[in-house]
């Protein structure tokens, strides 16, 4: 760094009476001297280009021993009648150098923190992760939104035990004693058989309790799970989950069971879903009707899925919760949670939904 | 059921062209749903041939082959396979001779496997064709030679197409049934409801029949001393005798690829004919070889431990409510399920008797469960057969044997005929509009009924409607709508969305489920779904809640070595996996095999999770009930709360386990092994999902590290008690265990073959649930200056840090806001035994900033309580 040149010293005596006594030879404070400092200064600071050189420069140029500092500080030796000019001389002098000064600080200073950051550039792909990603499953997510169109229709959500006496399971939906669906084939009994309780085949029973436990009229959807013996296979599983919906009032309709579907399958597949209804029997339904499904995207292409069961609801049923069916009517229906995720997501094989792994509920995060 | 086409035609007019395919969505639409297509898988050139000549060559492994020259097609014509009239061909059968009719699948060809014919070099001839059997041609299992057409009792000319000659063109549809309409298990029901579907017009085969009453009596009584559900086992029973049958005729090609389209083997003509009219009219027959019966029949209910040796040569015994075909030697049959075998149909019988009888559904049912003989018969009997067709079938079946069998229709025979008369049904004018939802006119509703084979009477606008007799179904007006929208057809229903009250949305209990559901994924745990079905043991193990409290220092050993206690659990009468019988009483057992399976599937880092119920029953308690309440009524108010008091306890529950690591290694981070502390945290996101404050003590559980093991418990308050009253710091009113969380044993973890440290957390939600405050009464923020001070207290290291923050709390009171552990220090400068906690305290005052003098006297109010409760030091 060049040093810049400095107005010469004072005369050897600092005494301002012998300063005073100079100032008819020439001006104590000249111009000159003030501008050449000011020159060198400005000069320093616009090359300094680090904080730590720039800091150099002040101390130089703007320190206790800087040309403008000692030219500053003959400022008391000027005679009163020049004190004015040479303190706007310095004072300008000054603040220019000190401005430049500030303002090469502040460049300076982005400038490097500009540089700082952008050495602090890291790899954001290869970000390490403090959490790791969870999953909901599918099925209880379908649940949940299927439950979710029907709250928001006035409905609400019942539920029921799993383990459930046969008489709600079987008796009180009309099922007869001797109904195939009760021999052992189908349903998980407990021991001991006398005792009646059944692992449920069908959330229906939940429907029931509905039934007996609420003032009508009922407007219930009960998702859940569902146990039948039938052994793990691409397309069976002995636990499944259902949902089932029932609604009883004055004057329902089969009209009205069919509005209720054609809403529920498009707020859950789309508005270009559809209803088909064919005739069918449940002994707890009377009318009853299968109940299929049409959607473009489904699998395979627009075609119609057979999705589950629905009908009027018996008048043994009403009976067996102590509804008049001459006064009451209403209808339900029930449909599987896993079929709409195999046919809705592709989901080819039932092994997927039952084992388990990680990888397969992942694959919908935290919503279906 | 299955459903030719050729004989359905017979009762309804197909139009040409009709296929399978066309017949399944006619019918689908009246509510008979589609299974399946039958076809023979044979194709042409298949032709009847000749047998010019033949000559026997033996082979070097010891068999004859006969090299045949046979005639395909007359004179000179080419053969249908582009071939010459006479084709060479090996054949390895004896059973024919020069002169004999055969069937020659010739080259191009195709039969049942499929087995593709062409011309080969064998036996050093070109082989140009095959003699078929009939077992090769798919008709029946008929191979010990080839066919012989005149064995069918056919002779066509040379050439023909054998094809339709042998009913090999026939298709069948396949249908399921429903449970109520037995009647569809035949060609006349399928026909019927053919007829509805399309509109095409019905004829009724068992309307074209000439039913003949029997002159001279054959002696049959029915004496039902035990009817089941007031039912007599048989309503109707009926007998024919057909004498002087030929026990050598061919049972007919046609009946024999019928036959074998609705999947039945041909067996003789006479049992053939009985099966044929059981298809054909719903009707199960029986054919009994008259000379081998001793006497008249009595139908009864067999006696305890009775013997009876069914047509399958096994020996049964009986219970006293199968129903009995018998004569003087004893049972003959098993009513409705299975013949026996010392009446049996052989091939020296020629006088048949015919049995057309009507039993009662539930009776044949029960029997044919027990004695897992589910039949054709059987099937048609449990869902109800026409009444009114038996003698019908029965003049069938002489009307065949007659025709096909040379038989000769005798006068000896009964008939027995009690069946109800179908009593009407009032409907209501404006029922079923009003039941579907879609204004039919009178005259819909009165075509409907009067096409399913009802009868009306109309009065006042109300229709008595008599259903037919083979609807036993129809049984009250709900069921005669289902006919009426069903005839009309389904897609004729509008669509009219109902109007339901206001509801009141999500219980508490039902939102908070899914926010815990949502949280745990949120934080890095994955749902899934396992099934309930466990080993006793795994119950033994898990599902017992956390021990009785021991004495610190005495429990670890013990602990460690507990022998699992059995645990109260609930065994699955028939289960499918034997080693799982058992419904947990714990989440865990069912997630540690996911875990493992997830590991072995080299997915080693496994945070899953599982909501669900778990199955309680309490020691000495009798569930369930003894008696049903009949369906139909409202129990009664004794009986509706034994129902509700039998439920076994199956209270919700949150399972978690955690293997591998939390965080995995990766640049700049090193691995975090899932431990005790992950199970703590997700348990606490638990806590913090429903809002209610989760306080974790030392614990010990039988699955559990000894010394890695908290108990869960939550704070039960007081009804009496104002939430705003109680400081969140000061000791709960009371608490109650609502779980555990921490590491396994690791040999619980060895019997899962997982790794040693497994994290493991098991909350009871629905006691959770119980205390999440819907009422929360909020604290004023206070907003003035906070005051930081720090603690190091020196204490037993047996003294819990949470305990020992409890009392600080407590001892600083309320200008107290806040108080962390910072540090667990213990080694140079801390006695042995003893621990170094340092907690993070910030004090600040409701309405002014406070002194540093204020601070540091709540401090040492702590400082004061902790050692007195604790014998604590302050540490300088």
């Amino acid at each position: 760094m060049s040093v810049p040149s400095v107005p010469p010293e004072p005369t050897a005596s600092s005494d301002p009476a012998d300063a005073a006594a100079s100032v008819s030879a020439e001006p104590l404070i000249s111009e000159a001297a003030v501008n050449a400092a000011v020159d060198a200064a400005l000069a320093a600071i616009a090359v300094a280009d680090t904080t730590a050189a720039l800091r150099l420069v002040r101390s130089e140029h703007a320190g206790e021993s800087s040309p403008l500092s000692k030219l500053n500080a003959l400022m008391r030796s000027v005679p009163g009648n020049q004190k004015a000019a040479a303190g706007k001389l310095v004072g300008q002098a000054r603040g220019a150098a000190t401005k430049a000064l500030t303002a090469r600080e502040d460049e300076i200073g982005t400038a490097e923190a500009a540089a700082r950051l952008l050495a602090e550039t890291v790899d954001v792909t290869a970000a390490a992760s403090t959490w790791k990603p969870g999953a909901r499953h599918p099925i209880s997510l379908l649940s949940e939104r299927a439950a979710d169109v029907f709250v928001a229709m006035g409905w609400e959500v019942a539920e029921g035990p799993e383990l459930e006496n046969e008489w709600f399971n079987f008796d009180g939906l009309n099922f007869d004693e001797d109904h195939p669906a009760r021999a052992m084939q189908d349903t998980f009994f407990v021991e001991p058989t006398d005792a009646h309780l059944v692992l449920r085949t069908q959330t229906s029973p939940v429907q029931l309790r509905a039934l007996l436990s609420r003032e009508l009229p009922v407007y219930v959807v009960a998702p859940g799970r569902v146990f039948r013996t039938d052994e793990l296979d691409a397309t069976h599983t002995p636990v499944f989950h259902q949902i089932e919906g029932i609604a009883i009032d004055k004057g329902l309709t089969m009209a009205n069971l069919r509005g209720t579907l054609d809403h529920f399958v498009q707020a859950l597949f789309g508005p270009e879903a559809k209803v088909r209804l064919r005739p069918n029997y449940f002994p707890f339904t009377e009318p009853s009707a299968e109940l299929d499904v049409w959607h473009p995207t489904f699998k395979d292409g627009a075609r119609w899925i057979e999705w589950g069961g629905c009908g009027m609801v018996h008048a043994n049923v009403l009976r067996s919760a102590g509804i008049d069916p001459e006064v009451y009517s209403g209808f339900a229906f029930g449909v599987g949670v896993e079929r709409a995720v195999m046919f809705r997501n592709d989901v080819k094989d039932m092994h997927d939904m039952v084992e388990g792994d990680i990888r397969f509920s992942q694959q919908y995060g935290m919503t279906v | 059921m299955r459903v030719p086409l050729s004989w359905l035609g017979e009762f309804v007019d197909l139009a040409p062209g009709t296929t399978p395919e066309d017949v399944h969505a006619a019918l689908v639409s009246v509510g008979l749903e589609e299974e399946d297509i039958h076809r023979f898988d044979v194709s042409g050139p298949i032709v009847v041939g000749e047998v010019l000549e033949f000559v026997g060559e033996e082979q070097t492994n010891g068999k004859t082959i006969n090299w045949c020259q046979v005639r395909v097609a007359p004179g000179d014509e080419l053969a249908a396979d582009g071939g010459p009239a006479i084709h060479g061909i090996v054949c390895g059968a004896h059973n024919f001779a020069v002169g004999d009719k055969v069937v020659v699948t010739l080259p191009g060809a195709s039969l049942p496997g499929p087995f593709p014919i062409a011309a080969r070099k064998t036996y050093g001839h070109v082989s140009d064709g095959m003699i078929a059997s009939a077992r090769e041609l798919g008709l029946g299992d008929e191979h010990d030679g080839i066919l012989l057409l005149a064995s069918l009792g056919i002779d066509a000319p040379v050439g023909t197409d054998a094809i339709p000659l042998l009913g090999l063109d026939d298709s069948a549809v396949e249908i399921n049934v429903t449970p109520d309409r037995g009647y569809a298990f035949s060609i006349r029901g399928v026909a019927r409801e053919y007829s509805h579907a399309t509109g095409v017009p019905f004829r009724d085969p068992a309307l074209a029949l000439t039913v003949v009453a029997p002159v001279t009596r054959f002696p049959v009584t029915i004496d039902d001393q035990t009817p089941i559900r007031d039912q007599t086992g048989a309503s109707v029973f009926v007998t024919r005798v057909v004498r002087g049958i030929d026990p050598t005729r061919p049972t007919p090609a046609w009946m024999t690829a019928r036959l074998g389209l609705v999947g039945i083997r041909s067996i003789s003509l006479v049992v053939d004919v009985t099966n044929y009219v059981m298809f054909e009219l719903g009707q199960p027959l029986h054919g009994y070889d008259l000379d081998k019966l001793a006497g008249g029949i009595i139908v009864r209910r067999a006696t305890a431990g009775e013997k009876f040796t069914t047509l399958d040569a096994v020996t049964r015994t009986l219970d006293v409510e199968d129903l009995l075909i018998t004569d003087e030697s004893g049972p003959i049959g098993l009513a409705g399920v299975m013949g026996g075998t010392s009446t049996e149909i052989s091939a020296q019988t020629v006088n048949v008797l015919v049995e057309a009888a009507n039993f009662d559904p539930v009776s044949i049912a029960r029997s044919a469960r027990r004695h897992k003989l589910p039949s054709e018969a059987s099937k048609r009997f449990e869902r109800g057969v026409d009444p009114r067709v038996a003698a019908v079938a029965a003049a069938r079946v002489v009307q065949l044997l007659v025709d096909l069998a040379g038989g000769v229709a005798d006068d000896l025979g009964s008939v027995y005929d009690e069946a109800p008369v179908p009593q009407p049904i009032l409907l209501p004018t404006g029922f079923v509009s009003g039941l579907i939802g879609l204004a039919y006119t009178g005259d819909e509703v009165r075509d409907a009924l009067v096409d399913v084979g009802a009868s009306l009477i109309e009065s006042d606008g109300d229709l008595q409607v008599t259903p037919p007799s083979w609807r036993p179904d129809l049984t009250d007006k709900w069921t005669l709508a289902e006919e009426v929208a069903r005839i009309v057809g389904y897609d004729r229903i509008p669509s009219v969305l109902p109007v339901a009250p206001p509801g009141r949305g999500l219980t508490r209990t039902q939102t908070l489920r899914r926010t815990v559901a949502h949280t745990l994924a949120a934080t890095g745990h994955t749902e899934v779904l396992t099934y309930p079905f466990v080993s006793e043991r795994a119950n033994n193990v898990f599902g017992v809640a956390v021990l009785p409290a021991v004495s610190a220092g005495a429990n670890t050993a013990d602990a460690a070595s507990a022998v699992p206690v059995s645990v109260p659990q609930i065994k699955v009468a028939n289960p499918l996996d034997g080693e799982a019988p058992f419904l947990r009483t714990s989440m865990l057992p069912g997630l540690l095999q996911i875990a493992h399976r997830n590991r072995s599937r080299g997915l080693v880092d496994v945070a899953i999770y599982e909501q669900g119920l778990v199955f309680r029953p309490e020691a000495g308690v009798k569930y369930g009930t003894a008696v049903l309440p009949a369906g139909g009524a409202r129990p009664s108010a004794e009986a509706e709360a034994a129902l509700n008091a039998g439920i076994v306890p199956q209270p919700l529950m949150v399972g978690i386990v955690l293997v591998g690591n939390d965080v995995r290694h990766q640049p700049g981070q090193p691995a975090v092994g899932a431990g005790w502390q992950s199970a703590l945290a997700a348990a606490q996101q638990v806590a913090l999902a429903t809002g209610v404050r989760i306080e974790v003590r030392q614990g010990q559980h039988p699955a559990m590290h000894p010394g890695r093991t908290a108990e869960l418990f939550v704070t039960v308050q007081a009804s009496t008690v104002q939430a705003s009253t109680v400081s969140a710091l000061t000791m709960p009113v009371s608490t109650v265990s609502v779980g555990f969380a921490g590491e396994l044993l690791p040999t619980v973890a060895d019997d899962y073959d997982l790794p040693a440290v497994v994290a493991v957390a098991e909350i009871n939600l629905g006691l959770v649930f119980a205390q999440a405050d819907a009422d929360l009464t909020v604290t004023s923020i206070r907003t003035m200056p906070a005051a930081t001070q720090d603690l190091s207290l020196v204490v037993s290291v047996s003294v819990p840090a949470a305990a020992l923050g409890a009392v600080v709390a407590e001892g600083a009171g309320d200008l107290l806001e806040s108080i962390d552990l910072v540090d667990d220090y213990r080694g140079a400068g801390v006695e042995s035994g003893q621990k170094s906690l340092t907690f993070g305290l910030r004090f600040r005052g409701e309405e002014r900033t406070l002194t540093a003098a204020e601070a540091s006297a709540a401090r040492l109010s702590g400082v004061a309580l902790a050692a007195d409760r604790f014998g604590a030091a302050l540490r300088e």
